[in-house]
């Protein structure tokens, strides 16, 4: 394979294996089985391995031992025959060669060594006088005298006693198995001391060991299983119930007001379910409570709409027909059939836009939404509102993108905002012209109505969209306006998904800033056009410029909070 | 005379408030307080055009004015103090032409009135054909092949509206001004309300219209003859 294909597939692995990791974080995150299931498993791992080494250090303590000492005794026992026959030994018998004795010496006894001795070893003390009859060192079983440990053999000729050490022993099979070499010196006659060690192999200790400890595996592994199994049961008797709640309480919370939680026996789950129905009860009965309370708002308003209107619209009626006939009367009459009128008009508007409000309020308000050019709708308020412009002196300057700017709005709502943004404007231009933008991107449109007149005090944008707000009291009211429109406004943008914000400063002017949503029932995030004093572009021909930073200072957005499309139930 | 008006309205006053201001004008009206008796009194008085309270005592307005569509297709303005779209919209579906929301100002009850009651003066020989219907609107009738559809003033005025340009598509604002003499700053949900009625009476399957088409996001347009 060629090395260029190598590294693709190496990263699809570390990365496949970083998935895997990433599902692993994610399922110990999420669950709380898997959590406890794992972690009781792996304390009961270091509970057991602790159990388990202890009890291998133990035994293996304790059967060693017994066999060490088995040999000692029996290596003891050897000995001293051996020395026995040893001493037997006549040299008047010398027909027979001291080798042979002792050859035959060391054979009788090494079936005395116990099952498992290997072999018998007499050595010849290096530092033994040259004696009146030499043999040399014998071995039985042909061990070689390389398995007894240099430190054993000074130990044992500095002593009397026996000595004993732990070898490791290879055997003819090339395994390499436990032993014990226990020494000791005899005094072979006429060849002088010597050392006599016999070498006893553990291997049947250390197979017992071996499958101890292996049974001991097993039953470590098979416990810790054990565990995980109980954990996966008793955190199933647990999470099974929790994981019910959250499913019944995602559901309630959805809005499935009937959802309720199965309670079993008096446990505390069927405690946790009892409060929790509980709690779903109380809440569906102040919710009921609520769409009722909204209900009968909702009733009141259109009974009292319908209650002042009728009469209302006699008033209105009369005082036009009186308006109509003013050349006829006295002066003071006409004016007052005038001021009637005019009354009469500020009145109404302020009457519909109480009832606006309380429509909103009541959560009445539903959302026309369909495809419409924002554009369009600006031009066409535009064209009402020159003459108004008109008598004001001022110049209303559109700047519209290149296209359309459709997007799924309610136009009678985005209508009655522009036209609020825009009278607005005119109203405090103080003669200045005034301009509005529409601006596009993928997700928003926006509409900037900005005026280059009285502006806003400092901490007046806060307050600007508060019901009845006046930037200020002792301004003569010349234009009619209810109080209320701004809020109305507001409330529309938000039924969008929108935002309304507004930035001013003092003799500078201010801008009011329209942003909704290009798909309805979405939430608006950013804006195509900036809020601010810096004005994106004065030309014409409608090229929609580069952004420019919103500046910081003196911004309210009374809307960043997120906003549902449709507020509370609707009858 | 320039024609006759019932008026049906439990609010005395402004029964009789609109009475004043139609006789100013020129109109004879008639009235009728409840709804119980307003079919009676439609029957008794033959008005050119009725001006409907949608909350009446008695029988409701909607279900009056369905009665009376029942039985003429004289035109109907109702007079709603809701502005609610459903109200409105249940009103113009069952039957009514037009709506003014009080409080209204005379002459928007006169202008509304007026356009209601406007009539082609001259009638005009002409023969139109949209989708497979053949509109005589001199004789101010509609046929599929030999059978006869039954329209309403206004309903018919839409529909010679679209089969004169057949090769336009109409906004609904466009539409407004045209059949109902509105220029501006009214519904276009009466619009949306009267194609649907429309619909019902000239469709094969009114949920699959070939006589009046909507092209979504503008308006509407007549249907392939």
């Amino acid at each position: 394979m060629a090395p260029g294909r190598v590294v693709p597939r190496l990263r699809l692995i570390a990365s496949g294996a970083a998935a895997g990791g990433r599902h692993v974080a994610h399922l110990w995150r999420r669950s709380l089985q898997v959590r406890v299931v794992t972690t009781t498993m792996a304390l009961g791992l270091m509970a057991t391995l602790l159990v388990v080494a202890f009890v291998a250090d133990q035994v293996s303590e304790r059967l060693l031992e017994a066999r060490s000492a088995q040999a000692v005794t029996d290596s003891a026992r050897a000995a001293a025959q051996f020395q026995d026959l040893m001493d037997r030994y006549d040299a008047s018998q010398a027909a027979t060669a001291l080798g042979g004795v002792v050859q035959e010496n060391l054979l009788s006894i090494s079936g005395t060594g116990g099952d498992s001795g290997v072999g018998i070893l007499l050595l010849r003390r290096p530092d033994a006088p040259a004696p009146e009859q030499a043999v040399g060192s014998f071995a039985i079983n042909r061990i070689s005298a390389t398995v007894v440990p240099e430190d054993l053999r000074r130990a044992v000729r500095a002593s009397e006693n026996q000595q004993r050490r732990s070898v490791e022993l290879e055997l003819a099979s090339g395994a390499v198995v436990p032993g014990l070499v226990v020494g000791s010196q005899v005094d072979v006659p006429l060849a002088g001391i010597y050392e006599l060690y016999f070498v006893v192999s553990l291997e049947p200790e250390q197979q017992t060991l071996d499958s101890v400890q292996r049974v001991l595996a097993i039953g470590m592994a098979a416990l810790v299983l054990l565990l995980g199994a109980i954990a996966f049961v008793v955190t199933r008797q647990v999470v099974t119930p929790v994981r019910q709640a959250a499913t019944v309480a995602a559901r309630f919370s959805d809005g499935h007001l009937d959802e309720r939680m199965p309670q079993r026996g008096e446990d505390d789950l069927a405690r946790l379910a009892g409060s929790f129905n509980d709690m779903a009860a109380s809440l569906q009965d102040q919710i009921g409570r609520m769409e009722e309370l909204s209900r009968l708002q909702r009733r009141f308003v259109s009974d009292v709409s319908h209650e002042l209107r009728t009469p209302l619209t006699t008033i209105r009626m009369a005082g036009e027909v009186l308006h109509d006939a003013r050349e006829d009367f006295a002066p003071a009459i006409a004016r007052s059939a005038e001021l009637l009128q005019t009354q009469l008009d500020r009145f109404e508007s302020l009457l519909a836009d109480l009832l606006e409000i309380s429509r909103f309020d009541a959560g009445a308000a539903a959302l026309d939404a369909e495809p419409a050019d924002v554009c369009g709708v600006v031009e066409q308020v535009i064209d009402l509102a020159v003459p108004l412009a008109e008598r004001r002196g001022c110049e209303l300057r559109v700047h519209l993108p290149a296209g359309a700017a459709i997007a799924e709005v309610d136009p009678r709502r985005v209508e009655r905002i522009v036209r609020n943004l825009v009278v607005n404007a005119v109203e405090h231009s103080e003669g200045n012209p005034v301009d509005v933008h529409v601006g596009a991107d993928d997700h928003a449109v926006a509409v900037l109505v900005r005026d280059h007149g009285v502006g806003l005090r400092p901490g007046d944008a806060q307050h600007v969209f508060d019901r009845f707000w006046r930037a200020d009291p002792a301004r003569a009211r010349t234009s009619g306006g209810t109080g209320l429109g701004l809020a109305i406004s507001l409330e529309d943008a938000h039924l969008h998904g929108g935002r309304l914000e507004v930035w001013g400063e003092q003799r500078v002017g201010s801008a009011f800033r329209l942003t909704l949503p290009r798909r309805s029932g979405t939430i608006v995030g950013g804006s195509p056009l900036p809020l601010g004093p810096a004005v994106p572009g004065e030309d014409r021909r409608g090229v929609r410029l580069a952004r420019h930073p919103v500046p910081t200072g003196g911004i309210a957005a009374p809307s960043d909070l997120p906003v549902r499309v449709e507020d509370g139930p609707r009858g | 005379m320039r024609g006759r008006i019932l008026v049906v309205d439990d609010d005395t006053a402004l029964s009789e408030m609109i009475g004043i201001v139609l006789r100013g004008e020129g109109f004879e009206p008639y009235f009728c307080a409840d709804g119980d008796g307003a079919l009676e009194a439609f029957r008794a008085s033959r008005p050119d055009l009725v001006l409907l309270d949608l909350m009446l005592p008695g029988k409701d307005g909607i279900e009056v004015c369905r009665q009376i569509r029942a039985e003429s297709v004289v035109p109907i303005v109702m007079l709603t103090a809701k502005s609610d779209t459903v109200d409105i919209v249940l009103g113009l579906e069952s039957g009514a032409d037009d709506y003014v929301p009080k409080p209204f100002k005379p002459k928007e009850l006169v202008a509304r009135v007026r356009a209601r009651m406007r009539r082609t003066d001259q009638p005009v020989l002409e023969s139109l054909t949209i989708g497979d219907l053949a509109i005589d609107v001199a004789g101010h009738s509609v046929r599929r092949a030999d059978e006869q559809i039954q329209l309403t003033p206004l309903e018919f005025d839409l529909l010679v509206a679209l089969a004169r340009k057949p090769w336009q598509v109409f906004t609904r604002e466009v539409l407004l001004e045209q059949v109902w003499g509105y220029r501006h700053a009214a519904d276009t949900r009466l619009v949306n309300v009267h194609v649907q009625r429309l619909r019902s009476k000239v469709e094969r399957d009114p949920e699959h219209p070939e006589v009046v088409v909507t092209v979504r996001g503008v308006g509407y347009k007549a249907g392939p003859a």
